[in-house]
């Protein structure tokens, strides 16, 4: 077997390990094995990706991983229990931050990528974005570092629906116009960032429970867009399992509330009566 | 096309994995699935250390496996965190 193919083999251990750990994690017995499976599974699939051939320099991926790791492991050993939906938020930011990045640096950097590479970057862009600009939103409102009621302006659905389209049509163009369009690409970046903003801003603070689980499963989606953009198997099966799963758990978090999804999201923008209810 | 192949299953396999979840488990399973989606950490390897010469590349893979281990390393924790006091909280119960 070559290196290569081992990597593959290890790719979908790690796949299985985070099905599996899913699993285990909606049930209260093995909720805790569950997500000792899963990190397993993601330790695999960084020591798999660490081998492979296509890495050739170490010195700023360990940098990166020693500062994120402290980072992290501070943040989680010292937020109190009632502050944990606010640090998952932060975490789930970060997330999106890391598919945006990729994203970005397969877009930004010389060489001929094929169409649907640079379109799932893009995606990853997009999704990553919002998923940062919204994360963190979240997590002030819990925190309540900022006003924790529903902030918009009048008129914000019309704006909110010109940036969605001023999104999707200027990366069509975008995507299309490239090598020559890496300014556009960046404004666009910054676009998708104030969207992240005003979709979360206008949902009250004790919503938010559900917002971060639906940021929660954009991260998925942000990160399997970014296994297009790289075509790694492994970022698409753990991503869209979050984005897919996270979408499910949204919905029962919306049913444990008797609320829809759309009236969470858009209840302050539209007339609807569910305005007062957050 | 065999990408878009494991991206279809993979979301089917998503959307069945999840059933019923205690309310207890909501923000522990949330926190464990936010977790795996620090997986972005495998493009950030790629973009990190793609090259020995580093470019815009690397540094947006610096920032990036930065980012991504946050999540990963601080998600997997504070779940464990979170399951533990659970497991507790059960026992007293009882």
């Amino acid at each position: 077997m070559t290196i290569a193919s081992i990597i593959e083999f290890i790719y979908i251990l790690a796949a299985i390990a985070f099905i599996f750990g899913l699993k285990m994690l909606s049930k209260a017995e093995t909720a805790r094995q569950g997500n000792l499976v899963s990190s397993i599974g993601m330790l695999m699939a960084v020591v798999a990706t660490l081998v492979h051939q296509n890495v050739l320099s170490y010195q700023w991926i360990i940098a990166g991983g020693v500062i994120g790791a402290s980072i992290g492991a501070i943040g989680a050993f010292r937020v109190k229990m009632t502050g944990m939906p606010e640090m998952v938020a932060l975490f789930n930011g970060f997330g999106g931050a890391a598919s945006l990045l990729v994203g970005l640096g397969e877009i930004l950097s010389p060489g001929n990528i094929s169409l649907i590479a640079i379109s799932a970057s893009y995606l990853a862009i997009l999704i990553g974005s919002v998923t940062l600009t919204g994360s963190i939103i979240a997590w002030a409102k819990l925190a309540e570092r900022m006003n924790t009621g529903a902030i918009f302006f009048k008129g914000q659905k019309y704006v909110n629906g010109l940036v969605a389209t001023l999104l999707l049509v200027g990366g069509a163009i975008a995507v299309g116009a490239l090598p020559h369009a890496m300014e556009i690409f960046l404004g666009l970046t910054a676009l998708a960032l104030v969207f992240g903003l005003l979709l979360v801003l206008p949902i009250g603070g004790a919503d938010m429970p559900v917002v971060i689980a639906l940021l929660n499963s954009y991260s998925g989606i942000a990160a399997s867009a970014a296994g297009f953009a790289i075509g790694n198997n492994v970022l698409i099966v753990a991503g869209s399992l979050v984005g897919a799963s996270g979408l499910i758990l949204t919905n029962i978090m919306c049913k444990s509330m008797n609320r829809s999804l759309a009236s969470v999201l858009f209840a302050s923008l539209s007339d609807a009566p569910g305005k007062k209810k957050s | 096309m065999l990408l878009l192949f494991v991206f279809a299953l993979s979301i089917f396999l998503g959307f069945e994995l999840i059933s019923k979840v205690p309310s207890q488990l909501h923000t522990p399973l949330m926190s464990g699935s936010n977790a795996i989606s620090g997986i972005a950490i495998v493009g950030a390897i790629f973009a990190a250390g793609h090259t020995s010469n580093p470019d815009l590349k690397t540094y947006l893979g610096f920032f990036a496996v930065l980012a991504a281990t946050i999540n990963v390393v601080g998600g997997y924790l504070v779940t464990d965190r979170m399951l533990k006091m659970f497991r507790v909280e059960r026992r007293d119960s009882q």
